[in-house]
């Protein structure tokens, strides 16, 4: 039996209405979130191996600020685009609404890309001092800038899917993923083969604790609220967006969490490589999934 | 002064008339409504039974849209009503998915979102909203909730073990009521959605604001 089913004895059927909105927020949006992702969490990891593996760290400063750098643009720019009035964004700096997620977010991913881009010349000049006491800041922030998104879909009522505080584990959890993914083939040669373990240690770990959480969401979800038990309806049985979601949660999470154990028992790089790459593929599937099924129920 | 709504679901009849007046009265562009009748039919042959829900804006005491605009576009009126300023709204569509009642849409001509206003530009001019005016059997009623004697509090202290607000459970305080509604009228996932419920189409979903 469907977990959602209106019920036969009304058998209510909507005969006459307008067309309502479809997909408000497109994959513009998951691309946001993707690229944020990435560029919080080579924050993260570059953070986790000055301390645990400072050796490896020495020719990493400049790759990792660059891509921040990039992928934190990409993440701005598709918000940009995403406005349906892009020159008017400055109306948030001028005009700034601070209940909003967004305003905060604007605010916070701005101060970011500054901090980003004096590392990155920091880095250029080979100022490492200046740069690892920036470098604290930025990870600092880091946090709050790859959260606001959370904040941003809890702030929309009535798509209950999207809920504090299993969003921002989400949130934080896809920076580590990302991030250790883009780490690991980031770092090449650079990284010793520990600092490498090290960070498939927590793509494997952050892999397993997100699909925890989605698989909790799965089958508790809808016993909390109608709204996320018509949701799921959309990834269930032979739902518009099974496949997807099958698809993402397989390559983000489970595979990569069996390559990373193979990886360290046969002391593989290429297997740790691969299980980066379908991570990061992976990711943007199963972000699109859960951004768009909350869009796709009728609100009124 | 907080201004609110109630629609008497046993007097509408369903003819439309307060979203036709709605649509002239502010231009609201094809393709987009601020104030749509929606049609439910219940049971089965022949134990049927049609009902009417005019949804527009509740303007809510809580407004999840106000909440999340980044710029104000969207803001309070001291008479209560949540009005929007299109000047100022930049088009991120935060307003769309926050507000729980699909009340609010991109003007496809200015890229704005835009809303019902409980036609705040008539009341400062003292007039009624367009929609209330254009409604043949008065279930439109509309008036100042902090005044006991108005029409609209009288109407809810009369009717009060059946007055409805649409998803109470949100936490937002709607300034709009119905008298006589129930599940099927008010909850969107009580009843199927299926093709074919547009009068001359089969269309169900529209893009955003004309593109994405
Ligand atoms: S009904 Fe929607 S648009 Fe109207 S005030 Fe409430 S949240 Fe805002
Ligand atoms: S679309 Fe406009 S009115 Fe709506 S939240 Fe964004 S800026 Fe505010």
């Amino acid at each position: 039996m469907a977990a959602h089913e209106i019920l036969a004895a009304t058998n209510a059927v909507v005969t006459l209405d307008v067309a309502i909105p479809g997909i408000v927020w497109p994959w513009f949006v998951t691309m946001n979130m993707w690229a944020k992702s990435i560029g919080t969490g080579v924050i993260f990891m570059l953070f986790i191996l000055m301390r645990m593996h400072p050796e490896s760290v020495k020719n990493l400063r400049l790759p990792t600020a660059i891509a921040a750098f990039v992928f934190i643009n990409i993440f701005l720019l598709f918000t940009l685009a995403d406005l349906h009035q892009p020159f008017r964004m400055w109306h948030i700096f001028f005009y700034p609404h601070l209940t909003s997620a967004i305003t905060i977010g604007s605010f916070m991913a701005s101060t970011f890309l500054g901090l980003l881009t004096l590392l990155v010349f920091l880095a250029w000049k080979k100022q490492d001092e200046t740069y690892d006491k920036v470098f604290l800041w930025v990870t600092i922030l880091a946090i709050p800038v790859t959260l606001y998104t959370a904040a941003l879909l809890a702030q929309c009522t009535a798509r209950e899917l999207w809920q504090m505080p299993a969003e921002s584990a989400q949130m934080i959890l896809a920076a580590t993923l990302s991030g250790s993914a883009f780490m690991i083939l980031l770092g090449g040669s650079k990284l010793t083969y520990e600092a490498k373990q090290t960070l498939g240690v927590v793509l494997g770990l952050s892999a397993l604790m997100a699909f925890i959480i989605y698989m909790s969401e799965y089958v508790f979800g809808p016993m909390k609220a109608e709204e996320i038990a018509f949701t799921l309806e959309y990834i269930k049985g032979d739902g518009p967006y099974t496949v997807m979601f099958w698809l993402g949660q397989w390559m983000t999470f489970i595979i990569p969490m069996v390559l990373i154990v193979l990886s360290r028992s046969s002391k593989s790089e290429a297997i740790l490589k691969l299980a980066a790459i379908l991570a990061l593929v992976g990711l943007f599937m199963v972000k699109h999934v859960w951004l768009i099924i909350p869009q796709l129920l009728p609100m009124s | 002064m907080q201004l609110g709504f109630l629609v008497d679901l046993h007097l509408c009849m369903g003819c439309k008339g307060c979203e036709i007046a709605c649509k002239v009265e502010n231009e609201v562009p094809l393709s987009t409504w601020r104030l749509r009748v929606k049609y439910v039919d219940v049971g089965t042959f022949p134990e049927t039974k049609r009902t009417f829900t005019p949804l527009r804006c509740n303007h809510c005491e809580n407004a999840p849209c106000e909440r999340i605009c980044p710029v104000s576009a969207l803001h309070y009126l001291d008479n209560g009503i949540v009005n929007i300023d299109k000047e100022r709204c930049i088009g991120c569509a935060g307003c769309i998915m926050a507000c729980p009642y699909g009340a609010i849409y991109i003007d496809p001509q200015t890229q704005t979102a835009d809303k019902c206003t409980y036609c705040a530009h008539r009341i400062a001019s003292s007039m009624m909203p367009a929609c209330v005016v254009a409604c043949p059997v008065e279930a439109n009623i509309f008036g100042d909730l902090d005044d006991a004697s108005s029409n609209i509090s009288r109407y809810i202290q009369v009717n009060q073990s059946n007055v409805q607000v649409r998803k109470p459970e949100k936490g937002t305080n709607p300034h709009h009521y119905y008298v006589g509604g129930g599940n099927v009228s008010l909850n969107p996932l009580a009843s199927h959605r299926v093709d074919g419920h547009s009068l001359f189409n089969k269309i169900t979903t529209l893009p955003v604001g004309g593109h994405h």
